[in-house]
C-alpha cells in the first residue's frame, strides 16, 4: 500500500497551483482521499480532534456495497427474462449473468461518465473539492430504469439530474431532491414510451453481440403494468409463458422489472448491510412499510373494481415494483430524509402510504414509490421545521409551568 | 430618464420575467409551442402600450382610492378588443391560446407598469414604456417557445426541423418539454445565462 501512497505523493505537485496538470486538480484530490483518509481536519493546530474513519466517501462506499446483492441478481435477472423470453427450457447460470452484465455494463459506464463529468467540472470552477454523492447516484440510476433504456437518454436524464438537482443547490449535501429519483422521473415524463408499457422491461436485444437477439415487438408487461387489465376480485399476475406470478416469486424476484428493484430478497441483504453499518435510518425503513402496510390494507377494506390494484394484497404491494428498493434506498437517502427522530417516522410513513395511493387510486401511474419519495423529499424540511416548533413549544410550557409552581 | 433608457432597459437590465419575475404564469401556460407564444407577446405589446398611454393620460383625474379598479377597467376593455380581434382574425391561434388571453387582465406585469410608471409619467414616455416591456416579455417567450417546440414536438412553427432520419436512428421528443415545469426550468437557465453576464444584478452573497 505504501507503494501506492508513494506514488500519489510523487505526482501530486502536478495538480497542484501552477502544476502542468492543474486542470485536473479536483479529480486527483478526489481519487487521493479516497484511497486515503485525508491528514487535514478542521482546526491546524492546537486543538485535539478526534476523527472517525467514515467520512462522506465511506459512508457512499458502504451503500454502493449494500447495492451490490441487487446488482448482481438484476445481471443475473435480466439474463433469466431474455432466456425465457426467447423460449429456453435451462438457463446457464454463467451465460445468463455475462448476458445481464453487458447489458447494463454501457449503462453505468454512461452514468458514471456523465455524472461525474459534471460534478468535476463544476468542482474544478467553483475551485471545491470534487464531492462524492455521485457514487451512489452512478450506480443507483441504471438500477431503477428498465435494463435496455436507450444510452443517449440516460445522458441527457443524468446531466439534467446532476445540474438541476444538485449543482444549482449547491452539490452533494444541498439537493432538496434525491438525485437518482430525479432521473428516473425525467425519464419517465420526457420518455414514456421508453419507461413505461409492456414493451421495455424485458432485455431483447443481444448486447456487444453476445446472446440472441429477439424479434422486434415483443412484450410481457411487468407485475403492476398488467393491473390496469384485471378486474375482479381476485388479482393474478402472469411472467413471460403465462406461467403465474406468486408472492414467492415476487419475493425471490424473477419477475420482469426494472434492473434492481425486483429481488425483495437482495433489497433485504441490502438493507441489513446498511443497518448494520449504522449508515441508513431504521426508523424510515421501518416506517415506510408501515405506511404501504396500511394503506395497502385500507384500500383492500375498501377494494372496488373501478380500482383494480385495490385488491392487490397489502403484502404482495410491498413485494411488487420498486417500493422495497425505495423504501431501502432511496426513502433513506440521509440529505433529503427528515432528520430528527419525529420527523422521520411521518416521513417514511407518509411515503409508504403515498406510494400505496398513487399505486391504487391513479391508474395513469402503475407505481407510485418514485413520486411518493420525490413528493416527501420536499416535505421533509417543513416536517422537521414543525417538529422542532412542536418541541421548542413543548420545552417552554413546561418551564413556564415550573417558574409559575414556584 | 430619458426615452431611449425607458425604451430599451426592460429588454435586458431590466426585463420584466426574468429580473422582476412578472408574469411567470403565462410563460409556463402558452410556450409550449412557438406560434402562440408569438402572439400572446403581441397581445400583451398592444394591451400594455395603450393600457398605459390611457392611464397616463388620465392619471391626474383618477382618485387615489379607486385606481386599481379603473387601472382593471382599462386593461379590461384592452382585453376583449384584442380577443375579438385574434377570435375574428386568427381562430386557430385564438382557441389554442383559450383562457390565456383573458388571463393578460390578471398579468402582473400589467399592473407593474400602470402602478410603476403611467401613473407618474407623461403619455409618450409610459408608450414607449409600455412597448419595451412589452418586447421583453415577447422575447422570454419566444425563446422559450423555441426551445420547447424544437425539443418537445421537433417542430417550429408548425413545420418539421427534426429531420425524419434522427427519429428513425431512435431519437425521440422530449415529452417533458411539452409539460410546463420544463418551462420553470428554461427561464431559469435564461435568468442564470443571462445573471453571469450581467454581474451586478447578482444578490450580494
Amino acid at each position: 500500500m505504501s507503494k501506492l501512497r508513494n506514488y500519489l505523493d510523487k505526482i501530486k505537485p502536478n495538480f497542484e497551483e501552477g502544476g502542468k496538470l492543474q486542470a485536473f486538480r479536483s479529480v486527483y484530490d478526489g481519487m487521493e482521499t479516497f484511497l486515503y483518509t485525508p491528514k487535514t481536519t478542521s482546526a491546524p493546530s492546537g486543538a485535539v480532534h478526534i476523527h472517525d474513519s467514515i467520512d462522506s466517501k465511506r459512508t457512499m462506499i458502504i451503500v454502493v456495497c449494500a447495492l451490490l446483492p441487487c446488482f448482481l441478481f438484476g445481471m443475473y435477472n435480466t439474463g433469466y427474462q431474455h432466456w425465457l423470453a426467447a423460449g429456453a427450457t435451462e438457463f446457464p447460470f454463467w451465460e445468463l449473468m455475462i448476458y445481464g452484465f453487458l447489458t447494463i455494463l454501457p449503462r453505468v459506464a454512461v452514468a458514471y461518465i456523465v455524472g461525474l463529468g459534471i460534478e468535476f467540472t463544476f468542482a474544478q470552477i467553483k475551485k471545491e473539492e470534487i464531492q462524492e454523492g455521485f457514487l451512489v447516484t452512478g450506480i443507483l440510476v441504471p438500477m431503477i430504469c428498465p435494463a435496455e433504456i436507450p444510452l443517449w437518454m440516460l445522458a441527457v436524464a443524468v446531466a439534467f439530474a446532476v445540474i438541476f438537482a444538485k449543482e444549482v443547490f449547491g452539490g452533494t449535501g444541498y439537493n432538496v431532491l434525491n438525485v437518482a429519483l430525479v432521473t428516473r422521473a425525467f425519464l419517465f415524463f420526457a420518455y414514456p414510451a421508453q419507461m413505461s408499457g409492456d414493451k421495455v422491461y424485458v432485455a431483447t436485444n443481444a448486447p456487444f453481440g453476445y446472446g440472441e437477439a429477439l424479434a422486434d415487438g415483443f412484450s410481457c408487461a411487468t407485475p403492476l403494468g398488467q393491473i390496469a387489465t384485471q378486474s375482479g376480485p381476485s388479482i393474478e399476475f402472469t411472467g413471460i409463458g403465462g406461467n403465474i406470478i406468486s408472492t414467492w416469486d415476487a419475493f425471490i424476484g424473477l419477475i420482469p422489472g426494472s434492473f434492481g428493484e425486483t429481488s425483495t430478497l437482495c433489497i433485504l441483504i441490502g438493507a441489513i448491510i446498511l443497518l448494520a453499518a449504522g449508515i441508513a435510518s431504521w426508523r424510515i425503513i421501518l416506517s415506510v412499510i408501515a405506511g404501504g402496510l396500511f394503506m395497502g390494507w385500507i384500500a383492500n377494506i375498501f377494494a372496488t373494481p373501478l380500482y383494480p390494484a385495490s385488491y392487490v394484497p397489502a403484502v404482495d404491494q410491498l413485494l411488487l415494483g420498486g417500493f422495497a428498493f425505495a423504501a431501502v434506498f432511496m426513502a433513506t437517502d440521509p440529505v433529503t430524509a427528515a432528520r430528527t427522530t419525529t420527523g422521520k417516522y411521518i416521513y417514511g410513513f407518509l411515503i409508504g402510504a403515498i406510494a400505496i395511493v398513487i399505486r391504487t387510486y391513479n391508474t395513469g401511474y402503475p407505481e407510485g414509490a418514485m413520486l411518493a419519495v420525490l413528493l416527501m423529499n420536499c416535505f421533509a424540511p417543513l416536517i422537521d421545521y414543525c417538529v422542532v416548533q412542536a418541541n421548542m413549544r413543548r420545552r417552554t410550557n413546561r418551564l413556564k409551568a415550573k417558574t409559575s409552581q414556584q | 430618464m430619458a426615452n431611449k433608457s425607458v425604451f430599451f432597459n426592460p429588454f435586458s437590465k431590466d426585463n420584466p420575467v426574468i429580473v422582476q419575475i412578472l408574469g411567470i404564469c403565462s410563460v409556463l401556460a402558452v410556450t409550449a409551442k412557438l406560434e402562440p407564444a408569438i402572439v400572446m407577446g403581441l397581445s400583451v405589446i398592444a394591451v400594455l402600450a395603450f393600457s398605459n398611454v390611457i392611464i397616463s393620460l388620465i392619471r391626474n383625474t383618477i382618485p387615489t382610492n379607486i385606481r386599481i379598479i379603473v387601472q382593471l377597467v382599462v386593461v379590461a376593455g384592452l382585453v376583449v378588443i384584442v380577443s375579438q380581434l385574434l377570435q375574428a382574425y386568427a381562430y386557430d391561434v385564438s382557441k389554442q391560446l383559450s383562457v390565456f388571453i383573458g388571463l393578460i387582465i390578471t398579468n402582473c406585469i400589467l399592473m407593474g407598469r400602470l402602478e410603476a410608471f403611467a401613473m407618474a409619467n407623461r403619455p409618450w414616455p409610459s408608450f414607449l414604456d409600455g412597448v419595451g416591456n412589452g418586447i421583453g416579455y415577447t422575447i422570454i417567450l419566444v425563446i422559450v417557445g423555441f426551445f420547447r417546440e424544437l425539443l418537445g414536438s421537433g417542430t417550429l412553427l408548425g413545420f418539421q426541423i427534426v429531420p425524419q432520419c434522427f427519429y428513425e436512428a431512435g431519437y425521440v421528443n422530449n415529452g417533458l418539454m411539452i409539460l410546463p415545469p420544463m418551462a420553470l426550468v428554461l427561464v431559469a437557465c435564461i435568468i442564470w445565462v443571462h445573471r453571469s453576464f450581467n454581474k451586478d444584478l447578482q444578490e450580494k452573497q
